[in-house]
């Protein structure tokens, strides 16, 4: 029988449902009162929506319905063929939908956070609040590097994306303890501690006969290349016609993009306010979920 | 017909010549499919001639959900360079652009690519359009997917990008020649490529024989 994980602090979902994204199941995840008024949560790349499992019930016990989804191939959503920014955008459209047609807050974190700046674009009659967790890529352009030298990065880069793409078709995620998964996802989120990262392996994970696999689509890969510029992403920031509230970590790791707040100053959008914590990393929501909870409550309010 | 596969999507690669040599590969426009008999200008080539159908299109799977890149689609026609080895490709539109994006990630196994006019050319433009959010009705999707009609003539093409890719085929190819272009359209992303040392613009016959007898 498999092991029963707890974490201080942390609550599953009330209520759990499925809504069909133009064909795709995408795994939707409710905490709070069902009357009550509704607040959207987008996770980042490469989590799930049970990484909200602490933070989500600090906000439902203040007052609203939460409402969070797992990203096409994350989580308990369905494995798509195909994924993109913008698919990603039209599936939280129709967990948006499955809500209410009105406009709502909405919270992201990380690429949850610039996704809903897309949608804020795309649709700012769906959104009224914007509270963006270190989702604000930096305008900063890549380091300097020599050209020849970017051309080898690039070469590598290339055929190792190909390399992957040819070997997907049938992989799996490796197995192992839950202990081993909770080492492994360390790499990504080396600042979280290990009980958390084992609370989250029996969620984001799953118990085969041979051990523990992460349910995340195997053909997803981190990184990756395209014609995206984080400047397009940002520049969206400075056009957002709902109040906005920006927190950044100040600490820079793997998953963050490394931004600093005086770089957004010129992006930031009439009344956007901004704020910087020390000593924190990119999960800003999962190292400080009080404080966090607790500005995002009062923003809200 | 051929069934490769390209992650969860399983593309169909029809032969359209046998023959012995270095494969031609013809990558179709946006919205079309592989031709079913061989095309007249193509007779001359030495070896074989194949034609990928992209995903979405013609005989190839139409995914749920949509969430093309034109990215992802260079791992379409990589899949077709796994199965054929080395092999000179001819793009048109769409798949003019999907051709110099493989030509620049394969440059060992792309022995020259040639660029033609066809539909899906330009795409989204140099820099993203004002986003929008899309409908299409699930149970209504035949080929070509609507999905990648919307979103791949939307994807930003950076001309600098571009250029990137033709790089990468002139420094690591080997080869003179390794982007030929035929089209008469110049789109940014095109404009920006011809600027560049190591691609010129040819007639078609002319970049066959160059291709042939490489």
């Amino acid at each position: 029988m498999s092991e029963t994980v707890t974490y201080p602090g942390a609550r599953r979902p009330d209520r759990f449902r499925t809504v069909s994204a133009s064909g795709i199941d995408i795994a939707v995840y409710e905490w709070g009162d069902e009357g009550a008024r509704p607040l959207m949560l987008a996770h980042g790349g490469f989590d799930f929506a049970g990484t909200f499992d602490v933070f989500a019930p600090m906000l439902a016990d203040g007052g609203w319905r939460v409402v969070a989804w797992d990203h096409r191939g994350h989580g308990d959503s369905q494995h798509a063929a195909l994924y993109s920014w913008d698919a990603d955008v039209r599936d939280a459209v129709a967990v948006f939908d499955s809500v209410t047609r009105d406009p709502m807050p909405v919270v992201g974190h990380s690429k949850g956070g610039a996704l809903m700046l897309q949608l804020a674009e795309a649709a700012p009659h769906r959104l009224s609040m914007l509270v963006n967790i270190d989702g604000m890529p930096s305008p900063r352009p890549h380091p300097d590097i020599a050209s020849h030298e970017r051309t080898k990065l690039m070469r590598n880069e290339l055929a190792g994306w190909l390399d992957f793409r040819r070997a997907a078709g049938d992989s799996e995620r490796k197995p192992g303890t839950l202990d081993d998964l909770a080492r492994r996802r360390a790499r990504m989120n080396p600042r979280l501690s290990h009980e958390w990262l084992r609370y989250l392996v029996t969620i984001g994970a799953r118990e085969d006969g041979d051990g523990w696999r992460w349910k995340i689509d195997p053909k997803l890969r981190m990184g990756g290349f395209g014609p995206w510029r984080n400047s397009w992403s940002i520049e969206r920031l400075a056009g957002l016609g709902v109040p906005m509230l920006g927190m950044l970590g100040l600490v820079p790791e793997q998953m963050g993009w490394g931004t600093v707040p005086e770089e957004l100053d010129p992006y930031l959008p009439p009344g956007g306010r901004l704020v910087a914590f020390e000593d924190t990393g990119h999960f800003v929501h999962i190292e400080r979920p009080e404080e966090v909870a607790r500005l995002t409550l009062e923003f809200l309010s | 017909m051929i069934r490769l596969r390209h992650g969860a999507i399983h593309l169909a690669l029809h032969e359209l010549k046998d023959g012995h040599g270095r494969a031609l590969l013809l990558l179709h426009g946006l919205g079309e499919q592989s031709p079913s008999t061989l095309p007249e200008q193509f007779a001359s080539w030495p070896g074989p001639v194949h034609a990928l159908d992209f995903t979405g299109h013609g005989s190839s799977t139409v995914p749920a959900g949509g969430g093309y890149s034109a990215e992802t689609l260079m791992g379409d026609a990589d899949a077709a360079i796994e199965h054929l080895g080395e092999v000179t490709i001819f793009g048109r539109g769409l798949g003019a652009y999907i051709s110099l994006l493989v030509a620049g990630a394969r440059p060992e196994e792309v022995r020259g690519a040639i660029l033609a006019d066809g539909p899906g050319m330009a795409g989204g433009g140099s820099s993203p359009a004002s986003p929008a959010i899309h409908v299409v009705d699930p149970d209504a999707v035949v080929p070509p997917d609507p999905w990648a009609l919307i979103e791949l003539t939307r994807d930003p093409r950076p001309p600098d990008y571009a250029a990137t890719f033709l790089r990468q085929a002139v420094m690591f190819s080997g080869l003179d020649d390794p982007v030929l272009v035929t089209a008469v359209g110049r789109p940014p992303w095109l404009d920006a490529v011809l600027a560049e040392p190591g691609v010129r613009s040819v007639s078609l016959a002319e970049a066959l024989a160059i291709c042939a007898s490489v």
